[in-house]
Order: structure tokens, then sequence, then C-alpha cells
């Protein structure tokens, strides 16, 4: 399952490639902690961001879009796969330059009240990355995180104070600004809106757009919300149980998604009209447990249109329309 | 008072709510804590009295005076003119000046060990709980193993034995100098001392680790040391920047509950005679060498009992007060 991409499409080159991420969690059990089963998370996924897009992934609670973030960063060691980033592979990085590449690729968090701190006031924090790396003097370091705190919307005089001060909107921007501190070209966007009132959420959008436009910053959006994410992404790619179903440009999916699971989730949100009428796909019973996931298509178990194949082979994850990615039997 | 004048005079207030950093927030706390704030003040007394012995007392500690032996209190020294406070002891040292001296130096020993447990035991604990599996398996298994041991019977056989044969343990030169001084000793007599310090902090360094674990345990799982790492702090920066920081609250209550412990362990040392030893005055041994006095003397071994007494008590309540101002919901 090759990654490349459509002529048509490939105006940019490929910033990140991940060619079949597989994460299997171990779960120990007994006083010796032997490994008695595994949690597929992720299971051979493979996807390509490219320069300075915004790449939205979705998917349910527990289908693995987190553990993919995560991976990418190393943040967990990924099972099997290849994750490159400008060319060179991450998995197999020493740890002398993968610290060299934290300076690259940054993440930010979904919980922004865990994600800072607690003893460490908020300009150190947003410096803790140009002391890691040993970036300028103490002097110009406390100067760029006050920029940094600025750019997102904070006041010199906050750079003193302690995360139980803010709000969880001021700390998700504070956690923005550390992200940025170290002048990153991808950032990894972990629901980074998910714990926010809404008309914060877009606040924090509205920033994180900013900011990509200033600094030509990639993303890796992952979010639940699929207003969010097309709100913010230029392509999109949805995830079911640790496999990606599909994966097409922003407006082709949501004008007409191809996968059975895309088309479900697309039905679910809600239209803010009293009369609009139309047809719900409401998928029947429970996901089924990453421990033991269905055989063949693992949306099978679902899928209002599956057939008799769909149980036995795993469809392929390809190319069904020019720049249209697509895991499903049936669809032409 | 204007309407505006009553508003200025609030949000000027609500400034100095909002400026409040976390240590005066634990401040506040601690001196609404009577019993604590009492404890500590009479510490506070003990230590300057003891700390400014040489010019209270005209009397050197190892000063005696033959003819005026159990001389009772307030008796002036007719040669000298000097007054005999609490009297004299059974060789006609003066007893006041004595327990002065005694004070400066079970104070130091307590200090010394609780400053050298707690190092060691908040290093330990952080390895054992940050990197988990093997390593804390074996350093809380050997940890779990000493507590088992009664510390008092194996606390005398190893004091008796270091204390006998000098060359056990080597101790620099420039610390015996050191600790000498603080406790105005000869170097001779403070090695005494510092063997003390070591047989103490030897056993007491196991349960500030076992705290210190239970506490990097469950900071580790935190969003921000992730941060940390995605940032690339590596292990000892998330040690020493998030890990430690974090666990100060509980380790300084266990600090000053175990500086009461120690003041009682040296005093149960030294009466039971492998402490340090008699031209050298400590509480305890004071009370040791007076002991045979008890019935037709009582004062005598009393004397040394109270600042024991007093010490182990006051030690416990800033202990709590610190719990409960650093921490509401520690239980410790």
């Amino acid at each position: 399952m090759a990654m490349n991409t459509n002529m048509q499409t490939q105006e940019k080159p490929d910033l990140l490639v991940v060619k079949n991420l597989t994460k299997y969690f171990p779960v120990r059990s007994g006083i010796f902690q032997r490994v008695s089963a595994w949690v597929q998370a992720v299971d051979k996924v493979s996807f390509a961001v490219k320069s300075g897009e915004t790449l939205g992934m979705v998917g349910e609670s527990g289908c693995g879009k987190t553990t993919v973030g995560r991976s990418i960063l190393r943040l967990v060691e990924p099972t099997s796969g290849e994750v490159s980033f400008n060319g060179e592979n991450i998995i197999t990085m020493r740890p002398k330059s993968l610290k060299a590449l934290r300076r690259d690729m940054q993440i930010i968090f979904q919980d922004p009240y865990a994600s800072l701190n607690p003893r460490m006031p908020i300009g150190e924090a947003v410096m803790e990355g140009l002391q890691i790396h040993k970036i300028g003097h103490p002097k110009e370091r406390w100067e760029i995180a006050i920029n940094m705190l600025k750019k997102v919307g904070l006041e010199e005089y906050h750079a003193r104070r302690y995360p139980h001060e803010f709000s969880g909107g001021q700390r998700q921007r504070i956690g923005i600004a550390r992200a940025l501190a170290l002048r990153p070209k991808f950032i990894v966007c972990d629901e980074p809106v998910s714990a926010l009132d809404v008309s914060i959420q877009s606040q924090v959008l509205n920033i994180l757009k900013d900011l990509q436009k200033e600094f030509g910053l990639t993303y890796l959006f992952i979010a639940h919300n699929l207003s969010v994410v097309e709100h913010i992404s230029d392509r999109v790619a949805v995830m079911y149980l640790g496999k990606m179903v599909e994966l097409t440009e922003r407006d082709a999916l949501y004008r007409e998604p191809l996968h059975p699971y895309t088309k479900a989730l697309l039905s679910a949100i809600p239209i803010p009209h009293p009369n609009v009428k139309r047809d719900r796909t409401i998928l029947k019973g429970d996901v089924p447990s990453p421990l033991n996931p269905p055989k063949g298509c693992r949306f099978h178990t679902r899928c209002p249109i599956a057939v008799e194949k769909c149980s036995h082979d795993e469809p392929e994850f390809r190319e069904a329309r020019p720049g249209h990615w697509v895991a499903c039997w049936l669809v032409e | 008072m204007t309407v505006s004048a009553q508003i200025e005079k609030l949000e000027a207030e609500a400034i100095t709510i909002e400026e409040r950093s976390p240590f005066q927030v634990v401040m506040r706390r601690f001196v609404r804590h009577r019993l604590a704030m009492v404890s500590m003040a009479v510490m506070v007394i003990i230590f300057i009295i003891t700390i400014l012995a040489p010019y209270i007392t005209s009397f050197k500690v190892d000063e005696i005076n033959v003819n005026n032996y159990f001389v009772p209190f307030g008796t002036v020294d007719e040669d000298t003119g000097r007054v005999h406070y609490l009297g004299t002891d059974n060789i006609g040292r003066d007893y006041f000046s004595r327990l002065i001296y005694a004070g400066r130096i079970s104070l130091t020993v307590a200090l010394l060990s609780v400053l050298i447990s707690e190092t060691i035991g908040v290093f330990v604990g952080a390895v054992s709980g940050f990197y988990g599996r093997w390593v804390d398996a074996v350093l809380m298994r050997f940890v779990e193993f000493m507590l088992t041991i009664p510390t008092l019977p194996l606390l005398l056989i190893i004091s008796s034995m270091l204390l006998r044969n000098e060359d056990l343990i080597p101790i620099p030169e420039s610390v015996l100098n050191f600790v000498g001084n603080i406790m105005l000793l000869n170097p001779r007599d403070a090695r005494n001392a510092v063997l003390i310090v070591v047989v103490l902090a030897g056993f007491g360094w196991l349960s500030s680790a076992q705290l210190m674990r239970g506490t990097v345990l469950s900071l580790r799982e935190q969003t921000f040391v992730e941060a940390s790492r995605s940032l690339g702090g590596t292990d000892i920066w998330i040690i020493m920047k998030h890990m430690i920081p974090n666990a100060m609250a509980p380790i300084i209550v266990d600090a000053s509950l175990a500086l009461a412990g120690y003041v009682v362990a040296e005093a149960a040392l030294a009466f039971l005679g492998f402490g340090i030893q008699d031209p050298v005055p400590t509480w305890g041994n004071m009370l040791s060498a007076t002991q045979t006095y008890m019935f037709d003397k009582p004062w005598l071994p009393l004397l040394p009992g109270i600042p024991i007494f007093v010490c182990s008590l006051a030690f416990n309540y800033i202990g709590d007060g610190l719990r409960d101002a650093l921490d509401p919901r520690l239980k410790l």
C-alpha cells in the first residue's frame, strides 16, 4: 500500500509520511505480570501530511487517533511501522537525534488543566523547551517566552503567575505558546478544544489558524467533533477501531463520503433547523473491543450494507477516486 | 465612603487576591494554625538560645568544679560570682550550660539526619517511582526488607561497632571540622556525632523513599510530564523540574515529623549508652548519666527530659500545621 499521493493534489511536498503504523498495548495480569492479551490500538495506519496543510483526524473515543498522534512524536513507542519526517525515519532514531527532532515537532494536549505543571509559573513553562535545548541566554529566553504569550493573547504580567490562576481557554493558549516557543514545523493538536466551552473553542481555533499562517505550520488535528474538523482542516482522515477507513479533501468528504462509517458519522451532525428531515444512518451496537477486533473489515459488525465478503477479507485502503482513499469492498 | 471609592477598594482587594502566590497562600494557612504557630515560636526560641549558647552562659561545657557538685538551683559560685541557675551535676558541672550546649548538639544531629535521610529518600524514591518495573521492584523490596528489621537493636549493634572501630567509616576532615564548628566540638568528638547522624539517617531514608515513590508514581502519569518529554526533556530534567517540586508538600511534612523522631531516637541511643559519649553533652546522655539520682535529686534526670518532650511535641505540631497548610487533602 504505497502512499504516492495523486499527482493533481501534490502541489506541496509531504512533510510527514506514516507507513503501516501499528501500536499494540500489552495487557498484563497475574503476579508475574505476564502479557495475557494485546490491545490493538492502531493497526497498520498509513497516511501523509503535506507541508503547510492541516490534516484533520476524526473517530470515536478509543479508535486510536490519540495513539497515532503520540506515536508520531514517539511519546509512545510504536510496535511496528515507519514514520518519516522530512525524509528521516523517526522510529529508529537514537535519543540524541530524537531530542533535536523535538524542536521541529510539538504537541498540544487535550486537557488544559493537567498539561501544565501546577508548581511552575507559566512564563517558565513556555521557556522550558528553550532551556532544554539551550537556546539563547536566560534573558533572551524570557523575552521569547513573553513574545509567545503575547502571540496567544496573554500579557507580560501573566508570565509570573501559576496555572491555577488561569481559565481553561487561557491555559490552552499557554499550552499553544509552549509548543510554539521552539518554532516547530509540525504540531500534533490532540483534541485541543474538546475540553473547552464552545465560545472559547472558536477563539482557540482562530488562534491556531492565525499562527499557522504566520509561522507556516503544519497540523495534525485530532478531534471527535466533525464541525470543528470541517472548520480547520484541508483534508480529513476518518479512523475506526485502530484502522483508517477514509482520507480525502475536506469538501469531498463532507459532500460525498464513500465509507459507510463516514456516512453514519456525518449523518449524526445535528442540523440547527427543526423542519429539515433527512435520512439518518443509525449504527447499531457498540464499538467492538480492540482486544479482539472482528475479522475481515473491522466495521462489518455494525455496517448497514455489509456483505458476506466483509466478514472474511480485510479491505485494502486504496485510492478509489483521485486523492480520495477509502477502505471498503463496496466502493467502486 | 462614596460608591466609587468602595469600588476602587474592592478592585484593589480583587487584585491582591489574584496576585497571591502559592507560597503566600500556604503561609496564610499556616499562620492560622494556632498550635503550629505556638510550636514554631517555641522552637525559634529554643534555636536562638542554643545558637547563642556561648553568650548566654559563662560556664564552659566541661568546666568541672569538684567542690560544688550537686548544688541546688541558683547557687552562686563563691570564687567567680557566677550563678549556677540550675545547680550542678554529680561532678560539679553547671547544669544550665550543659542543657543549652546539649540542645545545640541534639538538634544539630536531628537536623542533619533529616537533611540527609530526606535527600536520599527523595532521590531513591524518585528513581524508583519514575523508572518503575525492575528498578522499582529491586529498590522497594530492599526498602521493605530493611523496614522489617527492628530498628533499635540494629542501631545499637551498628553504632557500637562504629564507635569502637573508628576506621570503619572514613569521614573527611572537612566534614568533621564543619560539624564541629556548628556543635562547638573538637573534630574528635564531632566524629562521634557524625557517626550517630550516619546511623540515624542510614535507616531514616527508607520511609521517605516509600513516600516519594508513591508521590512520583501518580505524578509521572500527568500530562505535563508528557509535555516536558515532547519538548525534549530528559529523565533527569523531568525528575528535577517536575517531580521534585510537585512532591515537596508531603516531603516537607514528612521531614518535620521525622525531626521529632530523630530527637527522640538520638536521646534513646544516648540513654542506652551507644550514642554520643559523656564529656559531650546531649539531652539523651545527660538523662542517662543522672538516672541513678532519680530518687534523691529527681530534677537532674527530669530537666533534660523536658526539652526532648517539648521539641518532639513541637515538631509534630509544626508538621501537622504544614500538612494542613500545604495540602489539606494530604493524609500522612
